[in-house]
């Protein structure tokens, strides 16, 4: 992430580069803070100028080698100790290594007569023996406006400060000079006038109750840098500052596949479920089934024996074990084994940035391979949507860093605000499954759609989202000529369809033997008139042939008769055949 | 009134005359500042504490681990380190009024 962050932005340093070591700060800088010049971090009280100082000193001295003074002009040795301490910084170990000298400069206006001219060549003398007793390459001056208070004249002052940025160029040291933040201008005292290099405003606002901190690069002479708004916080491990916009869209992907313990839905999803380290989006009203199907995938998972880390902002872990009996899901034995952790936390206990801090703690602390939050949307208490889809992608960004599946449940509301979440945070996410309450015929029923699924050809069904004690299903919900219907509707439209499929089945048979029968009839009726036909061809023939005969037996009396009459025979015996055909009839 | 003030003074002043006064002068190399704050230290106080003054001129250049002692910013500073309290008058001193103020002479003058 950090090396990502730092290829994207970094030009082609010509301006050697010092590395702070502070979180996220080098990836907006480009490396850090200009070397061998001096930079300027102001902001108001109680902002972290202080912290920020010691740090870059402290990580100087501890992971680049470079040994750094701090000169102090509020705070004494002893409570600056202190101080960074409760940080996680062994100052006081520096300093017994000879690593870090810590100089406390004390100008008390009460103390100090003023008689004629003078020069700070004092602390030139201080600071230079400091700077070389440990052969220091940082240097910190906290906050160097004490002098303003300490110091009447004004004018041999400014002449000294330019004096002593010029000289702490010439040392060759990388120094940061803190400054209170002024109402017109970004110092007090006007001190940006000195420091031309690198400008660095610190910022601690409060948004609905909620303080977040904020660093900006106002100037960063002869260097690209990143110039927005980056937050930042204060944790255990000292300043993080989290940019966005350097981080890269770089990440190495997976085509591994991830069951999302319901056969259905992945079924649904190509029948082989999520990508491995994809982010996931699920939204619901109210009372859908959200956290029920966030358990399941965490039980799937935690069965393949892999860790699960269940953020819940609105439950407490054995609140959600608890309910989870109710539908047979028993996920006690699952963080006994260690595979599953819950993190519970209220959305309104810190800032977003604090959330975020803790997230990444937990996370790289449990090492999971699934992530569930359940719901993100509990955060946008903690901050404006704007901010929380900074901290959703930057959390994504992350996650999907280290491979990790990301599933978030989103909670809508009824009425307009319904899509509002999901386009803040949908275009982050790979797979989007909507859970949505049915209404009709005086029950409730959950439905469920694949919004979208990318990589993967995916179902664009709608399903019916069952919950009984035996866990979770998805049956197909009833797409008819009245709408889809779900619920009881769908078993009643059932039982009628099974009834109306039963009828058309008896009247086919019906039919069948009825055809049956007719063709029975049928063949009687033609079995009779063949027979009748036959019987009257057998008359018909008999007929025939007696015909043939008489008319043998005829024509032989007429030979005979010509015969014997001895007339001309052939117009006689036609003659006569006619008039006995005559006759006949 | 005015006399009793005065004469606690005095006897305070009578008193004093035991103890000598330690003047410490920080400067920081041969500097025209430095120079002329330790010829109008030295002037001022033969004036005002002939006899009874003791000053030590400290070079920050040659011994700059001293300036941490007495906090030493500016240059030149003059450090009142007895009679107690500690004083610190910065400058080159050229404004006498100013210096014997801050130096608490003001009443012996």
């Amino acid at each position: 992430m950090k090396h990502n962050g730092h290829k994207t932005i970094s030009p082609k340093a010509h301006l050697p580069k010092c590395p702070t070591g502070i979180q996220g700060l080098d990836e907006i800088t480009g490396g850090g803070l200009p070397r061998g010049r001096p930079t300027l971090v102001c902001g108001g009280a109680g902002c972290g100028k202080t912290l920020f100082a010691a740090e870059f000193l402290v990580r100087g001295a501890a992971q680049f080698g470079e040994p750094g003074v701090f000169m102090s002009f509020e705070e004494t040795e002893a409570e600056l100790k202190a101080n960074v301490a409760s940080l996680g910084f062994d100052l006081a170990g520096l300093v017994r290594r000879k690593k870090v000298v810590l100089e406390y400069v004390r100008v008390e206006r009460s103390e100090i007569h003023e008689t004629g001219e003078y020069d700070l060549e004092g602390l030139f003398v201080r600071l230079n023996l400091a700077i070389d007793s440990v052969g220091a390459r940082r240097v910190v001056l906290d906050t160097l406006e004490a002098l303003f208070a300490g110091l009447p004249n004004e004018a041999i002052l400014r002449a000294e400060l330019r004096r002593l940025f010029r000289w702490l160029k010439d040392k060759g040291v990388t120094a940061v000079i803190t400054a209170e933040r002024g109402r017109e201008q970004l110092t007090r005292h006007g001190l940006e006038e000195y420091v031309s290099d690198c400008v660095i405003l610190l910022d601690h606002r409060i948004h609905d109750q909620i303080a977040t901190r904020h660093l900006r690069v106002v100037k960063y002479r002869g260097a690209l840098h990143g110039t927005n708004e980056f937050p930042f916080l204060i944790g255990d491990n000292g300043i993080s500052v989290m940019p966005i916009t350097s981080l890269g869209l770089n990440h190495k992907v997976s085509s591994d596949r991830v069951s999302t313990g319901i056969p259905r839905l992945d079924a649904m999803l190509n029948g082989r479920g999520f990508f491995r380290g994809s982010s996931i989006l699920l939204t619901g009203t109210p009372g859908t089934g959200k956290t029920i199907i966030s358990a399941c995938f965490a039980q799937a998972a935690a069965r393949r024996g892999e860790r699960v880390l269940f953020f819940s902002f609105e439950e407490s872990p054995n609140q959600i074990m608890r309910n989870l009996h109710s539908i047979g899901l028993r996920l006690e034995p699952l963080v006994e084994q260690g595979l599953l952790r819950f993190h519970s936390a209220r959305p309104t206990l810190y800032g977003l940035e604090m959330h975020l801090a803790t997230m990444f703690k937990e996370i790289a602390a449990f090492k999971p391979q699934v992530v569930i939050m359940d719901p993100i949307t509990s955060l946008m208490v903690a901050g404006t949507d704007h901010e929380t889809k900074g901290m959703v992608t930057r959390l994504i960004d992350y996650l999907k860093g280290g491979q990790i599946t990301s599933l978030f449940t989103s909670l809508t509301h009824g009425g307009h605000a319904l899509q509002q979440s999901e386009i803040a945070m949908s275009s982050l996410m790979d797979s989007w499954l909507l859970l949505q309450d049915f209404e009709g015929n005086g029950e409730r029923n959950r439905v469920l759609y694949v919004i979208k699924a990318r990589g993967m050809a995916h179902s664009n069904q709608v399903r019916e989202f069952l919950i009984s004690n035996r866990g979770v299903d998805l049956v197909d919900a009833y797409i008819g000529p009245s709408g889809v219907l779900t619920g009881a509707s769908r078993v009643a439209q059932a039982a009628r369809e099974k009834s109306a499929a039963l009828t058309s089945q008896q009247e086919a048979a019906r039919r069948k033997r009825e055809l049956v029968r007719k063709r029975a009839t049928l063949e009687q009726q033609i079995a009779s008139l063949r027979s009748e036909y036959e019987t009257e061809e057998v008359e018909l023939r008999r007929l025939d042939e007696q015909a043939g005969t008489q008319t043998r037996l005829l024509t032989a009396e007429r030979t005979e008769l010509a015969r014997l009459r001895q007339a001309d025979a052939t117009v006689t015996t036609r003659t006569n055949s006619k008039s006995r055909l005559k006759g006949k009839r | 009134m005015n006399t009793r003030t005065a004469k606690r003074r005095e006897s305070n002043s009578n008193a004093r005359p035991a103890k000598v006064w330690q003047l410490r002068l920080y400067v920081a190399g041969q500097t025209p500042k430095s120079l002329a704050a330790f010829s109008n230290l030295k002037k001022i106080c033969e004036n005002h504490l002939k006899g009874r003054y003791r000053i030590e001129v400290i070079d920050l250049v040659e011994r700059p681990q001293l300036s941490r002692g007495d906090q030493i910013v500016a240059i030149p500073t003059l450090v009142r380190k007895l009679p107690v309290p500690v004083r610190k008058i910065i400058g080159d001193l050229s404004d006498t009024e100013r210096v014997l103020v801050g130096l608490d002479l003001r009443a012996t003058a």
